[in-house]
């Protein structure tokens, strides 16, 4: 993708083309229209849905936060601090007036934790002395993607000992915001790999039955009838309760997308065997055939092209549901089950009523979902608006 | 003529007095990301009381947006940006005239909605989808009567039942409860002006009515709006592209170009001494298939020569199987081609004739291998000699007899991969049957490209560059670059403007001498087939009615189908009305 612009008629460097009227019917002669591709023309049309074009953006921000989880969270997400339990977040502040006069630099106010005599209600009271911050500095390490030791995070204290909780802390002190950035990977890639799945399933059946029609589509149909038919939750549920705990958190989580795609599978599907029926019957595809393609040729090289973009607006509609399918299994305590860290798995710890009182900061992983699922829609209806540059 | 509005006075100043509607100056655009597309760039003319005015432009000439503009019924982002539209209404009370500025109104003010309809109203080019399909032919007359006159239900039903019977519809009483697909075309197109009557219209604008019909069912439309218009006094701004439809039916005559009036004029003196070079053109291409093409030689010699016989057509059927029903037997299947003889020679050209349902297509595409017959077969015998049957042949045999056998399509837009280059496109029966790859390739894409009048350089682009004639010569570039011996065109023509059409033709015709081809060429259009074609078949019903020299079927036929056929195709002589006089086919005839 490129940015630029459908550039407007210019006039020199063009070949003449025969005149059909007799000045000549007023031509496509922008060279850069002319050559350019379906992405591109894709991409035209795409650019002019601003919501798309924002939510393209806070996508592509979430799924780097997934990759630099371990850089960008400050602190070790399962590191606890005995005095930090429902600590309330905490503003970081730049500009630092000291005697001194005032310089530029990160830093929180220091609290100390009280407790209410009577109630025994935890609350964090300010101490005036303040915990400054670092970028790129040295705080709990790591393996960055299992690969290499680093130390070094986005933005942490200067003292390795002290804490701070941009969004709060739960229960036992755990830093909300490392937590729900090392939650955005599984729950994100969830999203991805199961609708790998879905595609794989869908593309495949789907293109069969639209291609070969007769028997192979009256199976394929019923199939997808029947899995449709199926209660998906109380399946869901059923399946996943069938897991063994036992199970490693690499494996369960396997068999969690799985589950996850078991119903998204069949949407694409349909999609595209609807769109290989009709393709079939146009010309172009008529024509590729009396050119003697073989059978390969037409659906890789004719067809294919015609429907990827097509594909791609239905599986970026399928991603938040299949994320918002995980987040509600370990939400339930049946999907992945600490110490793994997802959205689900991190709403589940907000869901006694002591957790609203004294910590609705907990909901913030639920933000976190709304915001992905929000941008992944936008960005589908702009890309299945997009989807066919060449209807106007 | 810069000044986009003319003050106010000058639009109360009378109007002659058999003028309804003066538009003058009218401009309207639709600005789009990078640029601002002149639809309809200051455009005058006037629409009288009893007479017909006729509108005629080539796709793209801004005729229908000026009708649009008229109603102010634009699609967004369309604008009128200047001019004055007046027209003399009648108030709704009836007391005295008062001459209304429509471009003054809002687009969906009140005073807008009562002159749509009842001042002013419209027909449109696709009546199945200008009628909706869940209300009844009389609800949707009914409902227009009562929007604009205080009846009752029973009254407008009453009036709805006699608008039906002026329009000729048999049976108005039952027609009235029924649903439009219950309709034909004609009928519907029948219904819609019947509902554009519902409020006896000062003007009605026609917006090619016809255009989606067949030959003799627009002569009957054509004949019915003229007898309306007789009866009722009311002004026709009919818009079409078609010249015959305009010497037939125009009292008037108002040619556009590029959004631009180029000529106004009557009739007859504009057929007789067009002024604009591009009146001119049109009239000549358009009398320029009138006849057998002059580049073309002469009939009696490719007939008389004793060339054997490249493809014949024996007893050849094709059925359509019939919905399968639940524990029934399936629903009887369409009959689309029936026990079709035909025998092309070599270097001949035989043209197919037929209304639409006659089987036409359906007849080119099993012989073009799309679709097998049901009965009957297709005998080929190519350079080699050897005579083969399709219907035995599969694998390398029929790839063989696909590379011999060609076809061009209808539609420039829809016959073309968009996603695929030009050169690709062409490219690509190359490729799949390897008659070159490399620098070879793309040195004979090239080729192929110049014979068809397209530069090479065009090959990186995609087809959305390309305007529908240019489209139909890169469509006709891959159907002759294996070298074939038979081209199938399927109405390979219709789709492309008059002027274009020629060209087109012309093209053919001097591949088929430099190629050494045969063509079958389909058409439901009598004028391109006589220019074209040596021999011509007739189609009806999936029979072919009459089979013989195209100068006989077109000129002396003896089929009385083909007789009514070629009687209801419009002249572009408007000295010489003879629609009226036509024959009419009816099945006791035959």
């Amino acid at each position: 993708m490129s940015d630029k612009t459908p550039p407007e008629a210019s006039a020199a460097g063009h070949p003449q083309l025969p005149d059909d009227g007799i000045e000549g019917p007023p031509l496509a002669t922008e060279r850069g229209a002319a050559v350019a591709s379906q992405w591109r023309l894709m991409w035209w049309k795409f650019r002019r849905h601003k919501l798309a074009m924002v939510s393209l953006f806070v996508v592509f921000g979430l799924y780097l936060t997934a990759i630099f989880a371990e850089f960008l969270a400050p602190f070790d997400p399962g590191s606890t601090d005995r005095r930090g339990g429902f600590h309330p977040p905490q503003m970081v502040r730049f500009i630092d007036r000291t005697d001194d006069g005032f310089s530029i630099r990160p830093y929180v106010y220091d609290t100390k934790r009280n407790r209410d005599p009577v109630t025994l209600r935890t609350t964090y009271e300010r101490t005036g002395d303040k915990v400054y911050l670092q970028f790129f500095g040295k705080g709990d390490s790591y393996e960055m993607w299992g690969l290499f030791e680093m130390e070094r995070h986005f933005l942490v204290p200067v003292n390795p000992r002290e804490r701070y909780y941009l969004f709060g802390a739960d229960r036992l002190g755990r830093d909300m915001l490392s937590r729900t950035i090392y939650g955005a990977r599984l729950s994100l890639s969830i999203g991805l790999v199961g609708v790998m799945f879905s595609l794989f399933l869908g593309v495949t059946l789907g293109g069969l039955a639209g291609y070969l029609g007769g028997i192979t589509d009256t199976v394929v149909q019923r199939v997808v009838e029947f899995v449709l038919s199926l209660p998906t939750i109380p399946v869901w549920l059923a399946l996943a309760a069938a897991l063994p705990p036992s199970w490693s958190i690499e494996v369960r989580y396997f068999f969690i997308t799985l589950i996850v795609s078991l119903v998204g599978w069949t949407e694409l599907a349909r999609v595209v065997r609807g769109r290989f029926l009709s393709l079939k019957k146009d010309d172009f595809v008529i024509a590729a055939r009396l050119d003697n393609a073989s059978q390969a040729r037409i659906i890789f090289r004719h067809m294919l092209p015609s429907l990827t973009s097509h594909i791609i607006a239905s599986v970026t509609l399928a991603i938040p549901l299949m994320i918002l399918a995980e987040t509600a299994l370990s939400f339930l305590g049946l999907g992945l089950l600490p110490p793994a860290i997802s959205w689900g798995v991190l709403l589940k710890e907000a869901q006694d009523v002591r957790s609203i009182v004294l910590g609705p900061w907990l909901f913030i992983p639920g933000g976190a979902v709304v915001i992905t699922v929000m941008a992944f829609n936008f960005l589908g209806d702009g890309l299945r608006d997009a989807a066919d540059p060449y209807s106007q | 003529m810069s000044d986009p509005r003319l003050p106010r006075a000058t639009v109360n100043a009378a109007l002659p007095e058999d003028v309804i509607l003066d538009v003058r100056n009218l401009r309207t655009y639709f600005p789009t990301r990078t640029h601002v597309v002149k639809a309809v760039d200051d455009v005058s003319f006037q629409l009288r009381r009893g007479r017909t005015t006729c509108i005629v432009g080539e796709s793209g000439s801004g005729k229908s947006i000026t009708a649009r503009s008229i109603l102010q019924i634009l699609d967004a982002p369309g604008q009128i940006e200047g001019g004055v539209i007046r027209l003399r209404s009648t108030g709704r009370d009836a007391q005295g005239e008062s001459i209304v500025d429509l471009t003054s109104l809002h687009p969906r003010s009140r005073a807008i909605r009562a002159i749509r309809g009842r001042d002013i109203a419209m027909i449109f080019q696709e009546p199945m989808s200008s009628l909706s399909p869940v209300h009844t032919i009389g609800d949707q007359i009914i409902e227009t009567i009562r929007l604009h006159e205080p009846v009752s239900k029973s009254e407008a039903r009453t009036r709805a039942i006699e608008l039906l019977r002026r329009c000729e519809i048999r049976d108005p009483d039952i027609a009235v409860d029924r649903y439009t697909f219950e309709f034909s075309g004609g009928m519907r197109q029948r219904a819609m002006i019947a509902m554009a009557l519902s409020c006896n219209p000062q003007v009605l604008i026609a917006d090619e009515p016809t255009t989606a019909l067949d030959v003799t069912t627009q002569a009957e439309i054509l004949d019915l709006m003229r007898e309306l218009q007789t009866s009722y006094g009311m002004a026709i701004m009919f818009i079409t592209h078609d010249m015959g439809v305009v010497a037939e039916i125009a009292d008037d005559v108002v040619v556009m170009r590029h959004g631009k009036v180029v000529e106004t004029g009557e009739v007859n003196a504009l057929f007789a001494d067009p002024q604009h070079a591009y009146t001119k053109k049109l009239l000549d291409s358009v009398i320029k298939l009138e006849r057998r093409a002059d580049i073309k030689p002469a009939e009696a010699a490719i007939l008389g020569a004793d060339t054997p016989t490249i493809l014949a057509v024996r007893d050849l059927s094709v059925t359509f199987p019939g919905q399968a029903r639940f524990l029934r037997k399936p629903a009887p299947g369409v009959h689309a081609v029936r026990q079709v003889s035909l025998e092309l020679k070599k270097g001949e050209s035989l043209g197919i004739v037929g209304e639409s349902g006659s089987g036409k297509t359906t007849l080119g595409r099993a012989i073009a291998s799309v679709r097998a017959p049901t009965e009957g077969n297709v005998l080929y015998r190519g350079k080699d000699g050897v005579e083969v049957d399709l219907a035995d042949l599969n694998g390398p045999a029929l790839q063989a007899y696909r590379r011999r056998v060609r076809m061009i399509f209808q539609d420039p837009y829809g016959s073309l991969n968009p996603r695929m280059t030009v050169g690709q496109i062409v490219a690509e029966p190359l490729r799949n049957n390897n008659v070159a790859t490399g620098a070879a390739l793309r040195a004979r894409v090239a080729d192929l490209l110049e014979q068809v009048g397209l530069p090479a350089e065009v090959m990186e682009r995609y087809p959305h560059a390309f305007s529908g004639g240019q489209r139909q010569r890169v469509g006709i570039a891959r159907a002759i670059a294996l070298e074939p011996e038979v081209v199938i065109c399927d109405e390979a023509t219709s789709a492309l403007d008059v002027s274009i059409r020629s060209q087109v033709l012309d093209l053919l015709i001097e591949l088929q001498k430099k190629l050494d081809l045969s063509f079958i060429f389909i058409a439901h259009d009598i004028g391109v087939v006589r220019y074209f074609c040596d021999r011509v078949a007739v189609m009806r019903l999936g029979e072919v009615v009459e089979l013989g020299p195209a100068s006989q079927v077109c000129s002396a036929p003896e089929h009385p189908y083909t007789k009514a056929l070629l009687s209801a195709v419009p002249h572009p002589d408007p000295t010489a009305r003879s629609m009226h006089l036509r024959t009419r086919y009816s099945e006791e005839a035959s």
